[in-house]
């Protein structure tokens, strides 16, 4: 959404931040024994707040979890990186995408990091056809909104 | 000091989203438009993270035990069934129109920027209807092994 901002090819830093989210994924495997996906820790966390059930046994170390993801980009900016960060302001468009994006998770059972980091890293097939399907419905959506509605 | 090891956890994986530019929403819907301003950069976080996890974890798993937990609680089901392929689809659609996904949504709370006001709050409510209706009508899909 939005105009289309051009991004730098950035192979390196991006290898940089991938091994980050794995080291920090066998962490919480070597640590806490879980999946570190972003949808179901949210979830966890989230009982603490949405009575949903079975209440999970150990959500304070999610909460933990969620507020070192929030303090990250201060820390970051704190020793001297610069956070780069184009959100788009159609309000309506990211109150859409924002109930998609938890909606699917929640069905879905997971997200990049649970299907994509850990669910490939475990060889879970069922992982595989997650992954397969989000990207192909991410970049469908985006060729549909970029190129067949001209722009948006 | 599970809360800090939490903390720490999520630190980590909150720097990686920085780092590696999956933060950044143009930088995502770039990297899904295959027909305009491609950017291949996300494949290389993928790469990475896929490549210590797969690693790491194995290492982890010869332990037998988590270091703070009784044991490992990994999904054991197989099944690609219609829950996770109609969730990943709808995911994916939510991905390509806002360039967030859960994780980097957290991140980007503490900017302020008017998008993820509104993204974070209906996430969670997305979040909570799907986990909630998934369990009530369909299967619940969670197990443990090892």
């Amino acid at each position: 959404m939005g105009p289309t901002i051009v991004t730098e090819f950035t192979p390196w830093a991006s290898l940089t931040g991938g091994a980050l989210i794995g080291l920090s994924a066998v962490m919480v495997m070597a640590l806490f024994g879980k999946i570190a996906g972003i949808a179901g820790i949210t979830n966890g966390a989230l009982g603490a707040v949405v009575p949903m059930g079975r209440a999970p046994s150990d959500r304070n170390w999610r909460i933990a979890f969620l507020a070192g993801l929030v303090a990250a980009p201060l820390v970051y900016a704190l020793i001297g990186g610069t956070v780069q960060q184009t959100v788009s302001d159609n309000l309506v468009g990211m109150a859409l995408a924002g109930f998609l994006v938890g909606l699917g998770t929640g069905i879905g059972s997971g997200c990049t990091s649970g299907h994509g980091v850990c669910g490939l890293a475990r060889l879970s097939s069922r992982s595989l056809a997650a992954v397969l399907t989000f990207m192909a419905s991410g970049i469908a959506t985006v060729f549909v909104l970029r190129h067949v509605l001209g722009g948006f | 000091m599970r809360n800090f090891l939490g903390f720490v956890s999520g630190l980590i994986f909150g720097l990686g989203l920085v780092i590696s530019g999956m933060s950044n929403p143009a930088k995502v819907l770039n990297f899904l438009d295959l027909a305009g301003a491609w950017d291949p950069s996300l494949a290389f976080v993928m790469g990475g993270a896929m490549l210590v996890t797969y690693l790491g974890y194995r290492l982890a798993w010869q332990r037998g035990r988590p270091l703070l937990s009784a044991r490992f609680d990994l999904p054991c089901d197989r099944s690609v069934d219609r829950p996770l392929i109609v969730g990943a689809a709808l995911f994916g659609i939510g991905w390509g129109i806002g360039g967030f996904c859960p994780g980097p949504a957290w991140t980007a709370l503490p900017l302020l920027s008017s998008g993820i006001l509104v993204f974070l709050p209906m996430m969670l409510v997305g979040l909570w209807l799907g986990s909630y209706g998934k369990n009530l009508s369909i299967l619940a899909s969670k197990g443990i092994v090892r």
